[in-house]
């Protein structure tokens, strides 16, 4: 046998004791499905997080600006996975609502990423000229008018690529829920290295399922980004 | 129509305007001279609230629009204003930037405004640029179709902070043009602007400011021909 027939044979016998045997590819699907689930509900939160604090930070008044500031300086002060954990273990545990796992997770992402989304927002709105709120209401337009017709459509496009950025992090950043008991695609394949004692095929799997669902989402959203920039057209 | 008593503005301690008293009448075509810095733009922006008066009186339609508990917006509605740097909104078509404030705010169905908005680009002469974007427009295209924006409100008075001052210098006819057909058309307008020639032939009176005051004020003919005040006198030596 020449070495590159021996060196396929040894990866197809690793790939079929890591992923087909005992149907392991099954734990993965599981754990794509569960890293889409909580991801999903995550931005979703975090947006609704972020726009709230954004407005909290933009207002005249005190009290919002102090809590905006708090909120967003405690959020990026401290690490994700003890967010995570101190709202399943000590937050959630404490309070009489029962909700899935996975609903937990993806809150307790959405309030970590709503620090860093509603920086962005507060970012993209301040980008947009004052001009253009000053036209609006000259018009006639009230200050609500004018915010949601005019200021934040414009700031939408400029913090389109910012929030793309944030939505892939935070994907990513899922790859903790294991420590709360629920099987994302790292833990599936931690799982799988576990049972097999193998670690190249598992984890080099995992690592390619993430980059191939990053991927899909980079160029949907590139997508998404072409039709924003269709009045820039010269 | 517009009448302003003791009109002050300050900001911090600058004293931008110093007192200002001015009765504007129905149909007059008002144009304001000065130098920079001596609160022309800042009256103007203070005649539809842009700018809070520190102190004075601003009566519209015998309506005082300074006072608390006016409903600015309602107010603003009667009031058109053209902007220097045009401000058009990127994102919406020409047509959709003329339509948005009338139908909003229900002045308007949308058929109605569409309507509405081909008359106006036509009057500007742009009805075929009804789909465009304004990036694909000329400075001077843009500030046309901000004047009709500003006229789809169907706005009793008209306001134009500097319209020409950020156009290159062959666009500034354009607009003008548009400006003079309006003003023949009966609208009462407030016009900021370092266009001499177009004072002297379109105005109905011209207000010369300075240092937050009005130094002087009469026909193109009193102001430009036999000015009394000295500043006067010496700014348009400069600018003639």
């Amino acid at each position: 046998m020449t070495g590159i027939q021996a060196w396929y044979t040894d990866i197809s016998e690793l790939f079929y004791k890591c992923f087909i045997r005992e149907d392991r590819y099954k734990l993965l699907l599981e754990g794509v499905g569960v890293t889409i689930k909580v991801s999903l509900l995550a931005v979703v939160v975090g947006i609704l997080i972020g726009m709230l604090i954004a407005m909290c930070n933009l207002s005249q008044k005190k009290l919002p600006r102090a809590i905006g500031g708090i909120y967003t300086d405690v959020i990026r002060g401290t690490p994700s996975v003890t967010q995570l954990m101190i709202i399943y273990f000590v937050i959630f545990a404490s309070v009489p609502v029962q909700l899935d796992k996975w609903i937990i997770a993806a809150i307790a992402f959405g309030v970590n990423s709503g620090a860093y989304v509603s920086e962005i927002i507060r970012g993209g709105i301040l980008s947009v000229d004052h001009g253009q709120t000053e036209a609006g209401r000259s018009l006639g337009l009230n200050a609500f008018q004018t915010m949601t017709r005019i200021v934040i459509p414009q700031a939408v496009k400029n913090i389109f690529p910012a929030l793309c950025n944030e939505f892939i992090v935070l994907i990513k950043e899922t790859a903790i829920v294991g420590y709360v008991g629920l099987m994302d695609i790292q833990k599936a394949g931690d799982f799988i290295k576990s049972a097999t004692y193998e670690a190249f095929m598992p984890l080099v799997g995992t690592a390619v399922i993430y980059y191939v669902l990053i991927k899909i989402l980079t160029l949907s959203l590139r997508q998404v980004e072409k039709r924003l920039r269709r009045s820039d057209a010269r | 129509m517009i009448k302003v008593k003791n009109l002050h503005k300050k900001f911090g301690d600058l004293t931008v305007l110093d007192g200002i008293d001015e009765h504007i009448a129905p149909g007059e075509v008002v144009v304001v001279i000065g130098p920079s810095g001596s609160g022309k733009s800042t009256f103007l922006r203070c005649l539809n609230l842009l700018e809070t008066a520190t102190d004075g009186e601003i009566y519209v339609d015998d309506q005082q629009i300074n006072a608390p508990k006016v409903n600015v917006n309602e107010v603003r509605q009667k009031m058109g204003m053209v902007f220097q740097q045009f401000n058009l909104f990127p994102h919406l078509t020409i047509m959709d930037n003329i339509t948005l404030a009338p139908v909003l705010l229900k002045k308007m169905t949308k058929p109605e405004a569409v309507k509405r908005g081909q008359e106006l680009l036509e009057r500007v002469n742009l009805a075929e640029k009804a789909s465009a974007y304004p990036a694909q427009l000329s400075g001077g295209q843009k500030q046309r179709v901000a004047i009709a924006r500003a006229l789809a409100m169907n706005p009793e008075i008209m306001l134009f902070d500097e319209p020409t001052s950020a156009l290159d210098p062959e666009m500034v006819g354009e607009v003008l043009d548009v400006m003079k057909d309006l003003a023949k058309s009966g609208m009462t307008m407030v016009i900021v602007t370092h266009e001499m020639g177009f004072a002297r032939e379109v105005a109905s009176r011209v207000l010369f400011i300075d240092q937050g005051k009005v130094m002087e004020s009469g026909t193109p003919e009193e102001v430009f021909n036999r000015p009394k005040n000295e500043r006067t006198k010496l700014f348009l030596s400069k600018v003639l």
